[in-house]
């Protein structure tokens, strides 16, 4: 029964392929699992859309929507059709082929992440031995669309978001990677479904999973600072400062193009979650060793939602950065300390088993954040600011 | 400086998030087209012309001065002067709006026009459901769209209205007095000099 539930999906698959002549079939599966893919993520990015606006109310003591349907449920099915409806401008001056290109380069390349990430046990789209790699090379090109929104547009507002949001992808990218090399480095593989079976293992019932570790707590919180600003959201969400550039890159996108460039950001913080999951909370599997009777996709999912409450939680919390703040933040502090963490992880390794390992590692690490916090971080007091002119 | 803050502010948030769930008063917005907050006495959007009596033709205090026409920032009102003349609300013979016209949606409700009447003629209205369905047309109000009476100036903003009433009061007062002072120093000067011709009040 466990195994059936478990396997479900792919169980499926095999009985409908089953119709199919044998020499279609395996392009027939291929198809069928992009199609489940390309159909299931917007359906959750209409559900996050929904409580992203509720959570945000109830965090700002308001109701949020509620006048669609019971409780507003239907809210994102509205919101869909007018977006669909609405007239598509495209601007006299701007390049108008780049300019309907760019979100649909956006969207591909958000898509093209999900077919490394283990969904649960077999469900993974492609097998690769080199997954983390393909997907770091395909969530780059992201940036490619983003500056093809902002330098086709033809608009001020557009080409600063744009030029905003490269700097900013590209300033956390190097965070990002270095706290996921960490993962590779201790479990020795590129391999998305070799790093979750490697968490996939039980000691009293507690899992193996590398957010537990010290090197893997430090590099999971690091992770989750670059993710967030990785897919432009709050309190990183400089590129469409909407009080200072009107929606930053894109400002001129409208009715169906702006609705793929806000699909592709919230796909491409699904697919980063996803690889969050994957990479430090033991991608599909349980929680707990008394828990492996549920199946392995409810739980991927289901921590995949949880990341995006956070990412919500987070939105109604922070304020936006400034951008020399966030500068400062990316190379003086994250940076840095992705590198100790390599160091650390690397001292996990050989230290082997035992207790020893956890008390230095935590010493290290906690040192060295207190370290660069007060010091590193510190407000430069240049006293009060003086005019020289304007007295 | 350890992030400490941002611990305190998820928690903040959390609180929030979990309170509004428990606790009616926390919420800050009503449900607007049921409930609906009454609207402070200072609330003002678009400017309506003001008339005395139950005629709105008759009581119109607009002279047609156009002076708010002239002043009106973005230009969104449009007056055309009689040909004839009527008497206004202390009784001289003036000209009237022949054609008054503003459009609101270019209007944007800066209450200049209403600062510089001289005849305490247009004001600010408060309602603010105006939506329609023809955005030429429909946002186009005519002298008859735009009038409203003292009634209605003293229901929506009652102090300032009756400010405004005393001061026409006290004016008309001042006017009645001015004519008959002029009318008695007329008559005397009549009196004297039976050749020259009465002078006229100002």
């Amino acid at each position: 029964m466990y195994e059936t539930l478990d396997q479900i999906f792919i169980l499926l698959r095999q009985w409908l392929l089953g119709f199919l002549p044998a020499a279609w079939q395996p392009v027939a599966a291929i198809v069928m699992s992009v199609a489940v893919i390309v159909g299931l993520f917007p359906a959750l990015f209409a559900l996050t859309v929904l409580l992203e606006r509720k959570g945000l109310g109830r965090i700002q003591n308001r109701i949020g929507p509620n006048r669609v349907g019971p409780f507003g449920i239907l809210q994102p099915i509205a919101d869909g059709l007018k977006s669909l409806t609405k007239e598509d401008i495209v601007p006299l001056s701007a390049d108008a082929v780049v300019h309907f290109l760019a979100p649909v380069v956006l969207v591909v390349a958000v898509f093209m992440g999900f077919a490394v990430l283990p969904m649960g046990r077999n469900m993974t789209l492609v097998r690769m031995d080199a997954g983390l790699l393909f997907y770091f090379a395909i969530g780059a090109s992201t940036e490619l669309s983003v500056f093809m929104a902002g330098w086709s547009s033809r608009n001020k507002y557009s080409l600063l978001g744009a030029m905003r949001a490269v700097a900013q992808m590209i300033s956390y990218e190097v965070p990002l990677l270095m706290s996921s090399v960490a993962v590779v480095m201790i479990s020795g593989s590129l391999s998305l479904d070799t790093i979750v079976e490697a968490q996939n293992k039980y000691t009293w019932g507690l899992p193996h999973w590398y957010i537990f570790t010290p090197w893997g707590f430090a590099g999971f919180v690091l992770y989750a600072i670059a993710t967030t600003a990785e897919t432009n959201r709050s309190p990183f969400d400089l590129p469409e400062g909407e009080s200072e550039l009107v929606a930053g890159y894109f400002t001129e996108y409208s009715g169906f193009k702006f609705a793929l460039f806000f699909l592709g950001e919230y796909l491409a913080m699904f697919s980063i979650s996803g690889l969050g999951t994957t990479l430090f909370l033991g991608g599909w599997s349980a929680p707990l060793a008394s828990l492996v009777w549920v199946p392995s996709w409810i739980w991927f999912f289901g921590k995949l939602l949880v990341s995006m409450c956070v990412f919500i939680w987070i939105r109604g919390t922070l304020p936006r950065l400034r951008q020399d703040q966030l500068m400062n933040f990316a190379w003086k502090f994250v940076l840095p300390l992705t590198m100790i963490n390599l160091f650390v992880a690397a001292l996990w390794h050989f230290l082997g088993d035992g207790w020893a390992r956890w008390v230095v590692c935590t010493a290290i690490l906690a040192l060295i954040y207190v370290f660069m916090a007060t010091v590193g971080m510190k407000r430069k007091n240049f006293g009060a600011r003086s005019y020289r002119y304007a007295e | 400086m350890l992030g400490e803050g941002i611990l305190k502010g998820l928690a903040e948030t959390a609180k929030n998030f979990a309170g509004s769930y428990v606790s009616a008063e926390r919420m800050t917005t009503v449900q607007y087209p049921e409930e609906r907050i009454a609207p402070i006495e200072a609330t003002r959007d678009f400017p309506f012309l003001v008339y005395d009596g139950a005629d709105w033709e008759a009581g119109m205090r607009c002279v047609a001065c156009q002076i708010c026409e002239k002043e009106c920032p973005p230009k969104c009102i449009y007056i055309v002067k009689s040909a004839d003349k009527k008497p206004d609300a202390l009784g001289k013979p003036q000209f009237y709006p022949a054609k008054f016209d503003i459009d609101i949606s270019v209007c944007m409700s800066c209450q200049i026009c209403v600062e510089v009447c001289p005849f305490e003629a247009i004001k600010m209205d408060t309602e603010f459901e105006l939506s329609t369905t023809d955005r030429f047309g429909g946002l186009l109000y005519d002298r008859k769209q735009l009038s409203r009476s003292n009634e209605h100036y003293h229901k929506i903003h009652p102090t300032e209205a009756a400010a405004v009433d005393a001061r026409l009061a006290d004016a008309k007062a001042k006017a009645n007095v001015k004519s008959t002072n002029a009318a008695i120093a007329a008559a005397v000067k009549g009196a004297e000099i039976p050749a020259r011709p009465p002078a006229g009040g100002d």
